[in-house]
């Protein structure tokens, strides 16, 4: 650790000479440097899928940890006796933070967008809902049970049919975001040492030179590993810069909003980014470091 | 400080020496001559690590060559000057590059300054300082290629051919600059198969003369 500490500082540092030491390549510079930049956009999005998915899924999570509705069934004469059994069982049930009644006014609103305004919910037999929150000794399985022997017909619904599956995919998407940013890393490291070989190669005569003339091979990895880890942070800034311009112009939802309008960045999360160009420089410096060190052991 | 002992070399399976033993001592001054093909160079190239022996021992300044890693082969480098038979130059960097490359790539670039311009001026390459390895002539590489190899103040200087493509004049020039180098204390080995050359200097310098052909290598000083 020690030494990588030196050839850390040596690499912010610079030595000049000894990077004039290795002629300037035109093509694979280039190269290095679209490449790293291309898996920058992509490391961009890939960061603002996850972290998208990953904001939809707590949200998604929370909510249904919290609330659940009890329905009762619509029965003109038994109504108040009902709900006076239902709120009795409530009451006397461990982690319900608060129950809530739904009103006449309510329900109509509920109703409002399939049947119209003027729907006269008071004389109708419709079901009575009621809002549970609850907190963290909730007991499903035991309300229900309560439920079933003491307010027979009313009907416990804590969402969790529908919504578990939409949290598996969104936390599955997090999850996949997180490995496409892996991949991409892989990626980036694989690609330079490919670049560093092929430099090496082309650079065979003058690795010679300087060894003839006493350069060791950490000497001669100083160059190469300048040289790629500036390309690989020049790349990635200008790749991150174009992904975040990107995802500013993706079409914004409402924060409460469906998933694929809120994709991209909430808050501090428009920082992560920044993160991109100095972990793309580390993946390529010990990329260069290894396959020069390890290149250099092969050749005379 | 240059020592072969029993050593063995071959290409690719084709012996060219099985039992060489050579000392350089302190001071001392070598030519090493025979016919093109003899193993003058890869001799040479045993001298500074850049072969390994096949059998036998090679030790440069006691230690043998087996034992040093690429680290320590690079560093027996810097005190062991060597002018290549190529010449063996950077062409994208200058002349001046070019020689005070040792003093560079061992970290020492703080020195060159100092030693530069005294070591142009000794072999007459001021005015091509900034010129690049290709616009050179023959003679002006060989001397550029003899700065370089004594940037580091070595010890042992090792010349393969320094006159091989240069005129009679140049040739005399150089080898004066070598013969002054032997007089400050250095060891010096010459390898050319330039016999008329070796005539010349052999007044001034205190020289032996070793013959390397079909493997063996002998003294050779009568017969001059
Ligand atoms: N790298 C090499 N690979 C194979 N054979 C070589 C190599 N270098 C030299 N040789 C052969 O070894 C012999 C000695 O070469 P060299 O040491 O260059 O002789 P000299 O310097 O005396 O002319 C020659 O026959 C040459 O062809
Ligand atoms: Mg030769």
């Amino acid at each position: 650790m020690k030494i990588d500490l030196q050839a850390l500082r040596d690499l912010v540092v610079g030595d000049a000479q000894a990077d004039r030491s290795i002629p300037p390549t035109g093509i694979t510079a280039r190269l290095t440097v679209f490449v790293s930049a291309a898996m920058a956009t992509l490391a961009v999005f890939a960061l603002a899928l996850s972290l998208s998915a990953g904001r939809v899924a707590d949200r998604w999570s929370e909510e249904l940890a919290q609330a659940a509705t009890l329905r009762l069934p619509a029965s003109p004469i038994q109504a108040d006796a009902m709900l006076s059994a239902a709120i009795n069982v409530l009451d006397t049930t461990p982690g319900i933070a608060s129950v809530h009644v739904l009103t006449a006014e309510e329900q109509r609103a509920l109703l409002e967008p399939w049947f119209g305004a003027d729907l006269p919910v008071e004389t109708l037999p419709i079901p009575q809902l009621i809002e549970i929150v609850t907190d963290d000794e909730y007991d499903q399985a035991g309300l229900q049970a309560r439920l079933e022997a003491e307010v027979p017909g009313a009907v416990l619904d804590d969402h969790t049919r529908w919504r578990e599956p939409l949290i598996a995919a969104a936390s599955r998407l997090r999850a996949m975001g997180a490995v496409v940013l892996l991949l991409i890393g892989a990626a980036v490291a694989a690609m330079i040492t490919l670049a560093v070989q092929a430099s090496l190669a082309a650079n065979q005569r003058v690795i010679a030179v300087l060894r003839l003339v006493g350069a060791t091979d950490i000497y001669i990895a100083r160059a190469f590993v300048r040289r790629f880890t500036l390309r690989a942070i020049v790349g990635a800034v200008a790749g991150a810069f174009v992904g975040l311009i990107a995802v500013m112009l993706l079409p914004n939802g409402d924060v409460a909003g469906g998933f694929l309008t809120g994709l991209g960045f909430a808050g501090a999360q428009w920082l992560w980014p920044i993160v991109i160009p100095p972990l793309s420089g580390l993946v390529a410096f010990f990329a260069t470091r290894t396959a020069a060190l390890s290149r250099l052991k092969e050749q005379t | 400080m240059i020592e072969l002992e029993q050593v063995a070399y071959g290409y690719a399976g084709t012996p060219l020496f099985s039992q060489l033993s050579l000392d350089l001592a302190e001071g001392s001054f070598h030519f090493l001559t025979g016919p093109s093909g003899a193993g003058k160079t890869t001799l040479m190239r045993l001298c500074y690590a850049d072969l390994q022996a096949d059998r036998g021992e090679v030790r440069l300044f006691g230690q043998n060559t087996r034992a040093l890693d690429r680290d320590g082969v690079a560093m027996m480098r810097r005190r062991i000057g060597v002018v290549h038979q190529d010449c063996q130059f950077l062409d994208h960097l200058s002349i001046a590059e070019n020689i005070a490359l040792p003093l560079t790539v061992a970290g020492r670039a703080d020195e060159v300054a100092g030693n530069l311009n005294e070591l142009l001026d000794w072999v007459g390459l001021r005015a091509q300082a900034n010129q690049l390895p290709p616009e050179l002539s023959g003679g002006e590489r060989q001397r550029a290629a003899l700065a370089r190899a004594v940037i580091m103040s070595p010890d042992v200087i090792l010349a393969d051919e320094p006159t091989g493509n240069v005129d009679w004049e140049m040739s005399q020039r150089l080898l004066t600059l070598l013969a002054e180098l032997n007089r400050m204390g250095k060891a010096i080995l010459i390898a050319t198969h330039d016999l008329n050359m070796i005539r010349t200097v052999k007044g001034d310098v205190n020289a032996r003369v070793l013959r390397l052909k079909d493997g063996e290598l002998t003294h050779a000083g009568a017969e001059l």
